[in-house]
């Protein structure tokens, strides 16, 4: 199955990739060229077989329900530069129309 | 110690010295950084150290010395330098994963494994170079240039975990931590000399290390040794509450199977002491045992094809006479759907991995690119100029294959079929097999820049793909050189069964000698 220029463009975009013209021609070209090598996975008769979401043997142990704090190495407030009410203060972007744009 | 320089000295021989106060941690810290120095581990030749701090390293092997005096046991790498790689979390040293939009990260907390090893007396000296984020098998996909193999300069040392087995076959140090996905720790021990082990899937705790594929992923030990690396993995192995995939199965003391005995039961009381400082086995190395009476070694052949390099073929060959000839049966297996494991492992680890690195977005960690208005520009601009071509390629990879329309024809056919390789692996030892045995790659180390298509860089993981996606435990071990450049086994074992896997590595090593390097 051949990707097309709009595909890569769609995904890049689902993805938060920013990716130019040039290399936009490039990255069709190269996935269109590694998923031609996946096409042999239709051929394999997979009817009755349940799909793996994982290998994990002999199950996942339980632990009690309290979680467990990460150690840090020196307080929270020394990663962020700066905190509110616990909170992290982040930098404020240049423009805000993204906002616009979620509430729309 | 022997009259060796330290630079050729196994974990277990530090050990000894530094626990009987005949050697000084702290020389043998210095000696590392010395080694490093004279082969030029930095960006001006080898390129496979990205951070150290020597003052720190050289502190760290001083509190060693004071807990020696307060006759603290020490643990089982008693002052052992290590090296670990750049995707696995340590304080005070950065870990960038070889990447652009990690550079300069110091992690505010640290790798478990990173505290098993200092728990047991090892000495952090470095982070090694690697691909970035551990895609790819070369180590050239770092943003900071690629590591060279100390064998040949020419060459790769392979990859991910490029850096690390570059500086243990180069006598940096012993033992080095790095990462599996897909090979990523057994491809760059076979092409540097070196033995590279990965664990079972949920054998060592995770927590700490920067995810790529989380059904996929596992933390491994490369060593100089079989030695070195049993020691290695015995102490970061065990379960761990701050992973949630770690398994509570109990860790066998692996340095047992090199003398030939059968594995301590689950329950047996040697191993229900305190992981630190339990020594069943006296530190110095085993005498390996040289039987493998009863065990029964399975040749797949679909990783002998006939297209197979006539000299790896050789050198294997010679490697199953040896198991001949200590009493093993060779019997030829089939493992029929490993010739899919390329084309799986290759929807499945850029699906997970494409939702794994979401959260380098510029907000939470390293870099922040906003010169470009709003949100969506600012995640677009950071994402970009901070992921190398390779991510970008794999990230846009497993978007698409989870994409509306095509999450059915590639990535649930590629979880069916991984069933179908694990179900392989299962039936091979359900029928009595207790090891499988192959080469570790269809050839050794290429020079610098001679692969330039994606998927023909793939298909160095060919042999080495399947123990992930089956989450069986696998080991690379030196059968030899080919062109004069190292060369790898693989022996592949159940799951949990690394016991059985160490003693035939162990028995292998040792009959092999000397013509294991050459």
């Amino acid at each position: 199955m051949a990707v097309t220029r709009a595909d890569v463009l769609h995904i890049a975009e689902l993805a938060r990739l920013g990716v130019d013209g040039a290399r936009a021609d490039e990255l069709t070209r190269e996935l269109s060229a590694i998923l031609a090598h996946m096409e042999v996975l239709s051929q394999v008769d997979t009817a009755s077989v349940a799909p793996a979401s994982g290998v994990g043997a002999g199950g996942t142990p339980l632990r009690p329900d309290t979680g467990v704090a990460p150690e840090m190495s020196s307080p929270l407030e020394s990663f962020a530069p700066s905190m509110r009410d616990g909170f992290f203060i982040v930098p404020r972007l240049a423009t805000h129309e993204d906002a616009a744009e979620n509430e729309a | 110690m022997s009259g060796k320089p330290y630079f050729q000295l196994g974990a277990a021989e530090i050990a000894v010295g530094v626990r009987a106060g005949q050697l000084s941690p702290t020389d043998v810290v210095q000696a590392s950084f010395d080694r490093a120095c004279e082969i030029g581990a930095g960006s001006e030749n080898l390129n496979i150290v990205l951070a150290a701090d020597h003052d720190a390293s050289l502190a760290e092997s001083k509190e060693l010395i004071a807990r020696r005096d307060t006759s603290a046991d020490l643990g089982l790498l008693a002052g052992v330098p290590v090296v670990i790689k750049d995707n696995i979390a340590s304080l005070g040293l950065t870990t960038s994963c070889g990447s652009r939009i990690l550079e300069g990260y110091v992690s505010p907390f640290e790798a478990t494994v990173v505290t098993r090893l200092r728990a047991h007396g090892a000495l952090v000296v470095a982070k090694t170079n690697m691909d970035e984020f551990a895609m790819g098998s070369s180590t050239e996909n770092s943003a900071y240039g690629p590591a060279r193999n100390p064998v040949d300069v020419r060459c790769v040392p392979g990859g991910s975990s490029g850096g690390s087995a570059a500086a243990v076959a180069a006598g940096v140090t012993p033992i080095a931590l790095g990462s599996e996905t897909g090979g990523s720790v057994r491809q760059p021990a076979a092409f540097c000399g070196v033995v590279g082990v990965k664990p079972t899937y949920g054998r060592v705790s995770r927590y700490g290390l920067v995810a790529f594929a989380s059904s996929l992923d596992q933390i491994g030990v490369l060593g100089r040794s079989v030695d070195d690396a049993a020691l290695g993995l015995e102490a970061i192995a065990g379960y761990d509450p701050r992973d949630s995939t770690s398994s509570d199965a109990d860790v066998p003391i692996y340095r047992m199977s090199a003398l030939g005995v059968p594995a301590p039961k689950a329950r047996d009381p040697g191993t229900e002491t305190l992981r630190i400082g339990r020594s069943a086995v006296p530190l110095p190395p085993p005498p390996h045992s040289r039987t493998l009476d009863g065990v029964i070694i399975g040749k797949p052949k679909e990783y002998f094809p006939d297209s197979l390099d006539p000299s790896m073929r050789e050198l294997c060959e010679r490697a199953l006479e040896r198991f001949r000839e200590m009493g093993a049966i060779v019997r030829e297996v089939s493992l029929a759907r490993s010739p899919l494991a390329i084309p799986v492992y290759y929807i499945i680890a850029p699906a997970e991995a494409s939702s794994n690195l979401a959260r380098f977005d510029g907000v939470r960690y390293g870099l922040r690119a906003d010169s470009v208005p709003g949100l969506r520009g600012m995640y677009e601009e950071t994402r970009s100029r901070g992921f190398g071509p390779e991510v970008t390629r794999r990230i846009l990879l497993g978007t698409y294959v989870l994409s509306a329309g095509y999450y059915d024809a590639y990535y649930r056919k590629a979880q069916a079929v991984r069933s179908l390789i694990a179900d392989d692996f299962r039936a091979v030892f359900a029928s009595g097999v207790h090891a499988i045995f192959t080469p570790t790659t269809p050839t050794p180390a290429f020079p610098i820049g001679a692969i330039s298509d994606p998927y023909e860089m793939y298909l160095n993981d060919i042999f080495t793909v399947t123990a992930n996606l089956a989450g069986v435990p696998a080991i690379s071990v030196p059968i030899g050189r080919v062109r004069r450049l190292p060369v790898g086994g693989q022996i592949i074992t159940g799951h949990f069964d690394e016991y059985t896997m160490f003693r035939v590595a162990y028995a292998l090593e040792a009959a092999l000698g000397p013509e294991a390097h050459r």
